[in-house]
């Protein structure tokens, strides 16, 4: 042995020991990941604006005495009885069956205690959903398990999914752990079969057949229901304006922070972009058709505060919709089920096997005892205060810059932190004008 | 006998006159005119009403149906009949592309052929098609009866789920799981009723016809079977 000093182990940036832990994993399984939630990566988002806020050049709103107002109607474009929301912050399309009975009712407990909608999912409509949700927004997807005109007339919105930004081109998956009588009776399919859900809807393709398909939804509903197009981040702004021109009252825009319930791994990390990069060109695609504000955009794919809120509302959104960050204000992820998560080989807030149902906070499954640790009233009651904070939050900003309405926010109330964010959100560096690529378009 | 002139009225008219029949009795046959190949005719119908549609129709005709017996004197455009609930529809002419899709109960008869992916994701629907079939037909087929008379084209019942498959023709290929399975005297029972009810019981006997199902192993995944998917 020399008495010079050894290299200490150095570990490849490229081969770092997660790497080579899921080479070991699939070399051992043979099978993919899969897992739920969205991307885990690190990503240019919200956190890379920052409000201006107000000075000599603008005024600010007194935070207690003068109002900011959060209402927004959706679905003006063509439906007979569009939605009127008090807040911008709906719940998104999470499935009956990847969530258990009573967490959907507590999404709907706590959406219309704070006056805004929740969303079905890849299962059907649930009587508890339908039952304790004020503004229902039923999901019309490929797989239309579940579908049918009751349904279609008893919601408040139809949203068509063409695509989810945790996996943009990628159908919906149910594995057998989690197909209970229940939900293999409402899906139509034996029980305990891994459920695989077509990326593509049976009878359309392409932006044609969408507008024949929009028309039929619209005939069948007597043109009463607004009806959403939901796409996943992917080309947002030809697919924001093919969403325009096959008819429809709303943009869905789901950037790839946005959770699933269960895919591979790789097809969560590595397809889609972020919500940041996304907002922008949908705008612009909706202000190049003169269609800006009279179809409304909603975005969705990482939004956790007000903040986020007011970010992607200054960026032109007309609403949000948030789905991960429900679930966490129910109870999911808890330290308090520490223990459990240990047991499952996992630790709180890493826990992700949401497809494998044995959630120890009883949201993400359907085994009857787990469930039982769930409170649909407790939960719903969580939710709507995240709601109201969020919202709140989203106003002390806008009334900071000057707002009294969200929807005054506007652009030029941000700055970028980031040569990436101020590229992808179109809002100058801070301390500078310059956008990069600006001058190139979109 | 209520006529509709279509050309003259307007869709939104007809089906909103068919969707106020909801629990009415007093008008049950009902006769269109003039289709001229459009659009969701008759969609969203929930009633027990007999309506004769003049012609052809484009897409979606009888779409998410209840109740209603409806006639297509012509041919139809695609995803006829798609999501039908309950009912019949039945097609002199013939059928586009996905007719049938996701249909959850009723009889779908097709007297011509059907198109490509004839009763895709079917979850209950009955469809008896005198003539042949397309490529992809009963793709991911969940439950229900396909008949045709005549032959199928590729991929037949690719990832078929529970539904049950009778042909009678060639079969120019079978999809990813679908097996020809033994016909049993239930299965011989089931097609001798579906012939009668789909009007084929005179240009088909049960005894004539193969059956074909799901061979149930891409249920759960094994990486063995990778390249089935």
């Amino acid at each position: 042995m020399s008495d010079f000093p050894h290299t200490p182990p150095r570990f490849s940036a490229t081969f770092t020991p997660a790497v080579n832990a899921e080479i070991r994993r699939a070399a051992a399984s043979g099978i993919y990941d899969i897992r739920g939630g969205g991307t885990k990566r690190h990503l240019p988002h919200f956190d890379d604006l920052l409000f201006l806020g107000a000075s000599i050049s603008r005024y600010p709103l007194e935070g207690y005495r003068e109002k900011c107002a959060t209402d927004v109607w959706l679905g003006t474009r063509f439906a007979k009885k569009p939605i009127h929301l008090e807040i911008p912050v709906t719940i998104a399309g999470m499935s009956f069956g990847a969530l258990s009975g009573p967490a959907k009712e507590a999404l709907g407990r706590g959406a219309s205690a704070a006056g805004t909608s929740t969303t079905t999912g890849d299962g059907g409509m649930t009587e508890e959903e339908r039952g304790h949700s004020r503004t229902l927004v039923y999901q019309y997807l490929p797989s239309r398990y579940g579908m049918n005109p009751d349904d279609l007339r008893r919601c408040d919105a139809i949203e068509v999914v063409v695509g989810q930004g945790a996996k943009p081109g990628g159908g919906g998956m149910l594995l057998g752990q989690k197909i209970s009588d229940r939900v293999a009776n409402m899906r139509n399919l034996p029980k305990g079969i891994d459920q695989r859900s077509a990326c593509r809807h049976p009878d359309w393709t392409g932006p044609d057949d969408l507008e024949i398909k929009i028309m039929e939804l619209r005939e069948i509903t007597d043109w009463e229901k607004p009806i959403y197009v939901k796409v996943g981040g992917a080309r947002p702004y030809y697919d924001t304006a093919l969403a325009v021109k096959a008819g429809a009252d709303v943009v869905v825009l789901d950037g790839m922070q946005g959770g699933t319930a269960a895919t591979q791994d790789v097809f969560i990390e590595h397809v889609g972009m972020p919500i940041l990069a996304c907002i922008p060109q949908a705008v612009k695609a909706l202000q190049d058709l003169g269609m800006h504000r009279k179809v409304q955009l909603i975005v969705s794919g990482g939004i956790r505060t007000g903040a986020d809120v007011a970010k992607a509302m200054a960026l032109g959104a007309d609403a949000v919709a948030i789905g991960t960050a429900a679930l966490i204000a129910l109870g999911d992820n808890d330290p308090k089920w520490e223990s459990e998560y240990q047991k499952l080989g996992t630790t709180a807030d890493a826990y992700d096997d949401w497809h494998e149902g044995r959630d120890p906070a009883g949201i993400t499954t359907q085994d009857p005892e787990l469930s039982k640790r769930f409170d649909p009233i407790l939960g719903g009651r969580r939710l709507k205060n995240y709601l109201k904070v969020m919202t709140l939050e989203a106003q002390t900003i806008a009334r900071a810059c000057g707002k009294n309405h969200l929807h005054n926010l506007e652009p030029e109330d941000l700055c970028s932190l980031t040569i990436e964010a101020a590229a992808m959100a179109g809002v100058p560096l801070a301390g500078t004008n310059w956008i990069p690529g600006r001058t190139g378009g979109f | 006998m209520q006529t509709f002139d279509l050309g003259a009225e307007g869709l939104r008219a007809l089906n909103s006159s068919l969707h106020a029949l909801k629990g009415q009795t007093n008008m049950t046959a009902w006769e269109v005119i003039n289709p001229k190949g459009a659009h969701a005719i008759a969609a969203g119908v929930d009633a027990p009403v007999d309506i004769t549609v003049r012609g052809s129709t484009g897409y979606y005709c009888a779409g998410m149906n209840k109740q209603a017996t409806i006639r297509i004197k012509g041919s139809a455009g695609p995803g006829v009949a798609e999501n039908m609930m309950s009912g019949t529809v039945i097609i002199d002419g013939n059928a586009s592309q996905y007719a049938g899709a996701t249909g959850r109960g009723g009889l779908l008869v097709v007297k011509g052929n059907a198109s490509s992916r004839c009763g895709v994701s079917m979850k209950g629907i009955d469809i008896v098609v005198h003539g042949s079939i397309g490529h992809m037909s009963a793709f991911m087929a969940q439950s229900g009866n396909l008949v045709v008379l005549g032959d199928a084209g590729d991929a037949l019942g690719d990832s078929l789920y529970e539904a049950r498959l009778f042909v009678r023709g060639s079969v120019k290929s079978l999809g990813a799981d679908c097996i020809e399975k033994e016909m049993r005297p239930e299965h011989l029972a089931l097609l001798a009723d579906l012939l009668k009810r789909g009007e084929a019981e005179h240009l088909a006997k049960p005894e004539e016809f193969k059956r074909y199902g799901s061979a149930r192993k891409l249920y759960n995944f094994n990486i063995d079977n990778a390249s089935a998917y």
